[in-house]
Order: structure tokens, then C-alpha cells, then sequence
């Protein structure tokens, strides 16, 4: 057992965070778009910084080098992740979606050229995933979905209606799940498609989230025709592209990263007030409160440390990444608000307020917070999961 | 012992839920929300006719003297429909200190027009300390010629941006008691030095930066007794204590029932989602938090009302709902699932105001310290 990083790691953090420094553009900071609040001048920022990334072979660095990767570990891989995490770099959920989610699924089950073709735009930053899971009645029960793929002579023709994808309005490519046999049991009936968004027949329509931002959207298919090549492996075989999809999207390394920083300011704000003398400052109620989420968060971190363990030992996580989601989703909403607790009634203030304070980062990881335990599968699903798939408790 | 409402108090419950429903559906809600001045004219005059903003005055003032258990009950409701506007701070932060406090005169003059609605009202209390406490008062009244001069700034006063009059808790007299040497002024508005910016806030609702900056006002506009205010602020706050733990208790209700009739109905894996034991808990967990709540509430409520000590029971009803409405609004999110993280959705118009609610006033771990303090510890 060795909890260290090597010292070539060490020396790769200590690379990436030179290079994070000249490279995160002010104007990105001074903007401060956080989870779901991209806004179409912070979009352009990130897609930018991300081909840039790309092209340092860092943005898939587990990808091989002819997809744009640079064939790193999965340590260094978690190293990166936290740097970029906790510097807050300008990648956000739409980097996961489309090279670990959406691409790891389709490196392991595309043929060569949906590989060729697609991934080494994704490695490199030239394209982006939006996923197509979820449907109206189709959220947490996933493999009820209806959305039809029908063959028609040299192509699949697509109809029905997913939501809540996310940069689907950005997106170039959207990993799709439709019903290919409807009289099969419900898991047998469903496979995976690669479509260009730019097909005719799709329509996006914007759904306004709680930040009061575009994130995600509803996409309609009507006719949708796309080459019978674009299917993703079997034929009917897609639920378990799905599965593995998303472990790979509860698969998050980085989380308590991210966490930490934020948990950084809030201690560094108390102290700069006992320095101003300000008596909240002393209550060791709150220290305690906040001395719980440092706690918290380096179970997390250990949470993380696993998952990018088991890869790096060619082993699948999989319950292992549904209670790090879990974990990592309500201690945010934890750290949310802890965080009220520390800055008070200002936590209420937004952005452009002269009284604000941590760029309102508080009351909006407030709102922010309540949809990871919901996205890539509820708390409650990930429960279940780490009960039946973990624990092996019966189903019934 | 009797824990239920009066036949009276069940009509006027009824008659605000059926008002409200009507009169302020939530599209009009988020329209308030949205907009500069957070309430609707035309509601506020037929709150007035209704009698509810001179509920607690007595009919001489142009009011129905109702209890303070039957304000109770209105802002339950206020706090289940959600009404944006300044009701709580005309009646409860100006209108309490002037029925407690003012002189025959002043009352003579705004209580009427309050009950009326030609009249908004609020406090400016807190400053950027955002203390409740006396110690905080920081604001200067100053003696000059017949009258006094203010300076000083207030930070988080409510619906400011829309009074009319505005209580303004200021210091006139340096005492070793901080509770010393406190006087409550009528400022109007408009005078010349009131500078009024509006705060964007989480709930959106009409938080203010009030700054006086050497604003004169008469002697006669002293409510209460030179240096003698700080008493009529205390008891004050000990009501809208409570007050905020009515609509917080509203709130919860709101958030509960729509989270349990979409657990009926929305339908995953061939069965309402309500059927899964996970919900089920949840649901068991938030009805216990609402009904505890309202328990706590009603009691500290018919303490206050009947003029017996209330401080332990204002106390534990706040540290308790501040914490159950916050609990009840996110376990109804997490039950609604991604359709509640949409703009669209009514139920982050709850989950914004459980936090504001929460910290107005002073927040459970504030509250739980004067329990403690109540307990001998
Ligand atoms: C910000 C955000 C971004 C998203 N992005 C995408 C995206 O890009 N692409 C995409 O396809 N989807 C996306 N989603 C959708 C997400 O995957 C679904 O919201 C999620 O699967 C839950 O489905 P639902 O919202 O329909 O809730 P429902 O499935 O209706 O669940 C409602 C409630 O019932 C509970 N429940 C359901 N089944 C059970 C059970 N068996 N046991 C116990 N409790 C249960 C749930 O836990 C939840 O509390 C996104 C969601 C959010 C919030």
C-alpha cells in the first residue's frame, strides 16, 4: 500500500498548474460561469481553452494519440482532473459527456471508422456529445424509453423526443438511445446510435434551468434519417452500452477537487474575518460545521482515489462510482449550505451586488447543488445500485 | 385545551386560500419576482378591502382588531400561495412598533391609512453586521435645531424600495447598555438623503441598501421615547419571529402536497413513484417536519397573542421550522427530479424563500443559543 503520487506526478501537477496559470484566460475568471451557467461569451472561452487542451494532448489524455489523447495513466489522468477541478479551469460537464461518457462508450463498442471519424474530433476539441437518454417518461426508468429507429433501406429513420440534454443547442454529435425491436423485453429492445445534429428533421428547443440559464433542452427527432453505419454496435444490444455509459458518467475523479476549493474560501473568508475581528469568526459552531465538510470531502477525496485506482488496474468501477456520485452530490448541497452559514444573510446576494461576496458563489451553488443528486441517475437510483449491484441485496 | 382553529379563523383561512389561488397564481408570482417593485397595486388595494392589512388594528384605526393566532393564520396562507409584496413589513415590522409605541396622534394618522392601503411601511434595522442584536445599532440620530439628523446605513430592509415611511432604528445617546439610547424614527422616503438600491437576492424578494445620509426629520416623528426604543424593537422582533415561522409553515405545507401528489402521479418502472419505500420515507419525513412545525408555531403564536413569555417557545419554533422548511423544499426537488430544476417549475420559488426565511431573523443555530440560554445553560 502507498497513498503517495509519484514523484513524476508530482512534477506533471506542478507542470499543470504553470501551465493552468498562463493559460486560463482573465477574462474566464472575471466571468465565472459554474456548473450549468455557460453563457454564450463563457462557451466560446471554454471551447477555445478546451482545443487547446487538446492539442497538449490533455483533454483525453487516456485517449491513444491517433484520437488526440496522450495514452496517460489513470493517476496522472486523476491528477490532471484535479487540477483542472480546482483551478477551476474552463472545462465544464460538456468535456465529460463527450470524452469520457459518450467517448468511452463508443472506443469501446464503435467500429474503426466511428472512431476514426468521430473521436479524434473529440480528443482533440473539435467536437462535442450531447447525450440522448432521457425522455419524458423515460427518467430514472431509462430502458422504458420509445424514442423509434426504424431500418429503411441504407439508413435508420428516428422519431420521438428526448429531454434535459444538456449543450444539445451546442452539441455536434448526440450519443443516442432509441427502441430498435418494440415487442422485445424492455432491455433487449434498445440500441445506440451516433448522430450528427446538423441531420435534418432534429429540433432543439431551450429549457430554462433554476440558474435562470440554458443548459439543457428538449430535442425532437422527425424523420430523422441517418446512414444504417451509425448504429454503435449490436443491434439491440444497447442497453448495455448504456450501462456501461453511464458508470463511466458516475465515474467522476475530480469532484473533491472541486469541492475543495470551494471549501478553501470558505475558511479562508472566516479568516479574513477574525483578522477583521468579526465575531461570527469565533463561533465554534460554525468551525464545526466547516471542519465536517473538510472531513467529508477527504472521504470523497478517497472516494475519487478508488475509482482512478481501479481503472489504472484495468478494473471496471461501478457501484464504486454510484457512491462517489452520491457522496460527492450531498456534500455539495452540504457545502452549500455550510457556506450560508459562514457568510450569512449576504449568501442571498447575487453577482452584481457591491455587497456580494465570493462572487455569489454560495447561493448558487445553493440552486446548482440540487441537480446533481438528480442528473446521471437520482441518489435514489445510485442507492439502489450500491445496494443490488454492491451488496447484492435481491431486486424484489 | 383546544388545538384548533376558531370557526372564524377556519373562514378567514379558507377565504385568503381561495383569494390567493385566484388572485395570485404563480405566474404572477414570478412576474413580482421579476420585476422592480415585487407587488401588484391593485392585490394591495383589495387586501384592503378584504381587511387583512388592518387585521391586527383596532376598529378605531380604521381595523378589525383581530388577534395576533388570526394573523397567524393569514400568513400561513400567504406563505402557501406565496404573496410577493410588503405585507409583512407594513403590518408586522411598521405596524406593530406603531400600535405598540406611537402616539395618538401618529397613530391617528398612518394606522388608518395602513389598514387602507394608501400606506406602505417597513423597518430599517439591520446594518452590514446583519445583527439583530442592539450592539449592531450603528446609525446616528443627531439633535440639530428642533429635530435630528441621520447617518448611518442599513443593509437587507425589506420592500424599502416601495415604503412610504420607513421605521428607522437609530442611536441618539453613547450608554454602557447597548440597549440604551436607541430611538425608533418615522423617515419618510422621500426625504431629502434617503438613498434606496434595491438587492438582487436569491428569494427575489425586495431586499434593500438603505443609506441616510444627514437626513433631518422633526422631533414629533420620535416613535415611542427618546433613547427608549430598543424595548418596542425587541418585542417587535419577538412577533415577526413568529410571524416568519407562519408563512415558512405555509411554505412547507405548499412544497409538501405537491410533492406528494406528483409522487401519485408520475409513474416509473410500471408504478407511481410513490409506491418505492424511498419516497414513501421521504414523504413520511416531510409531513412530520410540517406538522411539528406548525405545532411549535401555533403555540409561540398563542403565546404572543395572549401577552404571556414567549421567548423559549419563539425559540424553539424558529430553530425548528427554519431547519423542517428547508429539509421539506429539497427533499420535495429531489422528488420532483429534473422538472423541478427548470425556471418553468413553481417549486424553486419555495426552495429561494426556505433559505431567506431561514436567516431572517436570525437562523436556527441563533435561535438554538437562545434556547440554550432559556434552558439555564
Ligand atoms: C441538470 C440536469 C442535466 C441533465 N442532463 C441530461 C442529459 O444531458 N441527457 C439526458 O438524457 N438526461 C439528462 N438529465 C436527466 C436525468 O438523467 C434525469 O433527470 C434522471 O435520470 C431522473 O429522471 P427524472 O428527472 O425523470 O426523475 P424520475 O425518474 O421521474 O424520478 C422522480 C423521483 O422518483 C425517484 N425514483 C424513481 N425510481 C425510483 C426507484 N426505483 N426507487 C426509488 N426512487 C425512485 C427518483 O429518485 C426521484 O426522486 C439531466 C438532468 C438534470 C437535472
Amino acid at each position: 500500500m502507498d497513498f503517495r503520487f509519484t514523484v513524476e506526478e508530482e512534477a506533471f501537477r506542478e507542470e499543470v498548474r504553470e501551465w493552468l496559470k498562463k493559460e486560463i484566460p482573465p477574462r474566464w475568471i472575471e466571468l465565472d460561469a459554474g456548473l450549468w451557467e455557460e453563457t454564450e461569451e463563457s462557451w466560446a472561452l471554454s471551447r477555445e481553452f478546451q482545443r487547446k487542451l487538446g492539442q497538449k494532448g490533455w483533454l483525453a489524455p487516456a485517449y491513444p494519440r491517433e484520437y488526440g489523447g496522450s495514452e496517460m495513466g489513470h493517476i496522472k489522468r486523476l491528477v490532471l482532473s484535479e487540477e483542472l477541478n480546482y483551478n477551476r479551469a474552463p472545462i465544464s460537464i460538456e468535456v465529460e459527456i463527450s470524452v469520457n461518457w459518450a467517448g468511452q462508450a463508443l472506443m469501446l463498442f464503435g467500429s474503426e471508422e466511428q472512431k476514426r471519424e468521430v473521436l479524434s474530433k473529440v480528443g482533440r476539441g473539435e467536437a462535442i456529445f450531447c447525450l440522448g437518454y432521457s425522455e419524458p417518461n423515460a427518467g430514472s426508468d431509462l430502458a422504458s424509453l420509445q424514442t423509434r429507429a426504424v431500418e429503411d433501406g441504407d439508413s435508420w429513420v428516428i422519431n420521438g423526443q428526448k429531454i434535459w440534454c444538456s449543450y444539445a443547442h451546442y452539441a455536434d454529435y448526440c450519443w443516442l438511445g432509441a427502441r430498435t425491436d418494440p415487442d422485445a423485453p424492455k432491455h433487449k429492445g434498445i440500441s445506440m446510435f451516433l448522430v450528427d445534429m446538423k441531420t435534418p428533421g432534429i429540433t432543439v428547443r431551450p429549457l430554462i434551468n433554476v440558474l435562470n440559464r440554458h443548459s439543457f433542452n428538449e430535442v425532437f427527432f422527425d424523420d430523422v434519417r441517418i446512414p444504417r453505419e451509425n448504429l454503435v454496435g449490436e443491434e439491440n444490444n444497447g442497453w448495455y452500452q448504456l450501462v456501461m455509459a453511464l458508470d463511466f458518467e458516475r465515474s467522476l475523479i475530480g469532484t473533491a477537487a472541486a469541492h475543495q476549493r470551494f471549501i478553501d474560501e470558505l475558511v479562508h473568508y472566516m479568516i479574513e474575518a477574525k483578522g477583521k475581528g468579526e465575531r461570527f469568526a469565533d463561533d465554534p459552531l460554525i468551525k464545526d460545521e466547516l471542519a465536517e465538510i473538510a472531513v467529508q470531502n477527504e472521504v470523497l477525496r478517497m472516494m475519487c482515489y478508488r475509482i482512478a485506482w481501479m481503472y489504472s488496474q484495468n478494473l471496471h468501477p461501478s457501484y464504486e462510482s454510484s457512491m462517489s456520485l452520491l457522496f460527492s452530490s450531498e456534500l455539495l448541497r452540504r457545502i452549500a449550505n455550510v457556506g450560508m452559514r459562514v457568510v450569512g444573510p449576504y449568501g442571498q446576494l447575487d453577482t452584481d451586488s457591491k455587497w456580494s461576496v465570493l462572487k455569489a458563489r454560495v447561493m448558487r451553488a445553493y440552486l446548482a447543488s440540487l441537480s446533481i443528486g438528480v442528473g446521471g441517475g437520482s441518489n435514489e437510483i445510485q442507492r439502489n445500485i450500491v445496494a443490488m449491484r454492491g451488496l447484492g441485496l435481491p431486486r424484489q | 385545551m383546544d388545538l384548533g382553529l376558531s370557526e372564524e379563523q377556519e373562514m378567514l383561512k379558507r377565504s385568503a386560500r381561495d383569494v390567493l389561488q385566484h388572485e395570485c397564481p404563480k405566474t404572477l408570482v414570478k412576474q413580482l419576482d421579476e420585476s422592480e417593485e415585487g407587488y401588484s397595486p391593485e392585490l394591495w388595494r383589495k387586501m384592503a378591502e378584504l381587511g387583512w392589512l388592518g387585521l391586527l388594528f383596532p376598529e378605531e384605526y380604521g381595523g378589525s382588531g383581530g388577534s395576533f393566532v388570526d394573523l397567524t393564520v393569514l400568513l400561513e396562507e400567504m406563505g402557501y400561495n406565496i404573496l410577493p409584496g410588503p405585507f409583512f413589513s407594513t403590518v408586522i415590522l411598521g405596524g406593530l412598533p406603531l400600535l405598540s409605541a406611537g402616539s395618538e396622534e401618529q397613530k391617528e394618522d398612518l394606522l388608518p391609512k395602513v389598514a387602507g392601503g394608501e400606506k406602505i411601511l417597513t423597518m430599517a434595522l439591520t446594518e452590514p453586521s446583519v445583527s439583530y442584536e442592539a450592539s449592531a445599532v450603528k446609525t446616528t440620530a443627531i439633535a440639530a435645531n428642533d429635530g435630528y439628523v441621520i447617518n448611518g446605513t442599513k443593509l437587507f430592509v425589506p420592500d424599502a424600495n416601495v415604503a412610504d415611511t420607513i421605521l428607522c432604528v437609530a442611536r441618539t445617546k453613547e450608554a454602557a447598555d447597548p440597549e440604551d439610547g436607541i430611538t425608533i424614527f418615522l423617515v419618510d422616503a422621500d426625504s431629502p438623503g434617503v438613498e434606496v438600491t434595491l438587492l438582487k437576492t436569491l428569494a427575489r424578494d425586495k431586499q434593500c441598501e438603505v443609506i441616510f445620509n444627514n437626513v433631518s426629520v422633526p422631533g414629533e416623528n420620535i416613535l415611542g421615547d427618546l433613547d427608549r426604543g430598543w424595548p418596542v424593537v425587541q418585542e417587535m422582533l419577538q412577533k415577526a419571529t413568529v410571524a416568519k415561522c407562519a408563512e415558512m409553515v405555509g411554505g412547507a405545507q405548499a412544497a409538501l402536497e405537491m410533492a406528494v401528489s406528483y409522487a401519485k402521479e408520475r409513474v416509473q418502472f410500471n408504478r407511481p413513484i410513490g409506491s418505492f419505500q424511498a419516497i414513501q420515507h421521504y414523504c413520511a419525513n416531510m409531513v412530520s417536519d410540517v406538522d411539528g412545525s406548525r405545532f411549535v408555531t401555533y403555540k409561540a403564536a398563542w403565546k404572543v397573542s395572549e401577552g404571556l413569555p414567549a421567548a423559549m417557545d419563539v425559540a424553539v419554533a424558529k430553530a425548528w421550522t427554519s431547519g423542517a422548511y428547508g429539509r421539506v423544499t429539497l427533499t420535495a426537488h429531489q422528488i420532483f427530479g429534473a422538472i423541478g430544476f427548470t425556471m418553468d417549475h413553481d417549486l424553486h420559488l419555495y426552495y429561494r424563500r426556505a433559505k431567506a426565511s431561514e436567516m431572517m431573523f436570525g437562523d436556527g443555530a441563533y435561535h438554538r443559543a437562545i434556547v440554550a440560554r432559556e434552558l439555564g445553560l
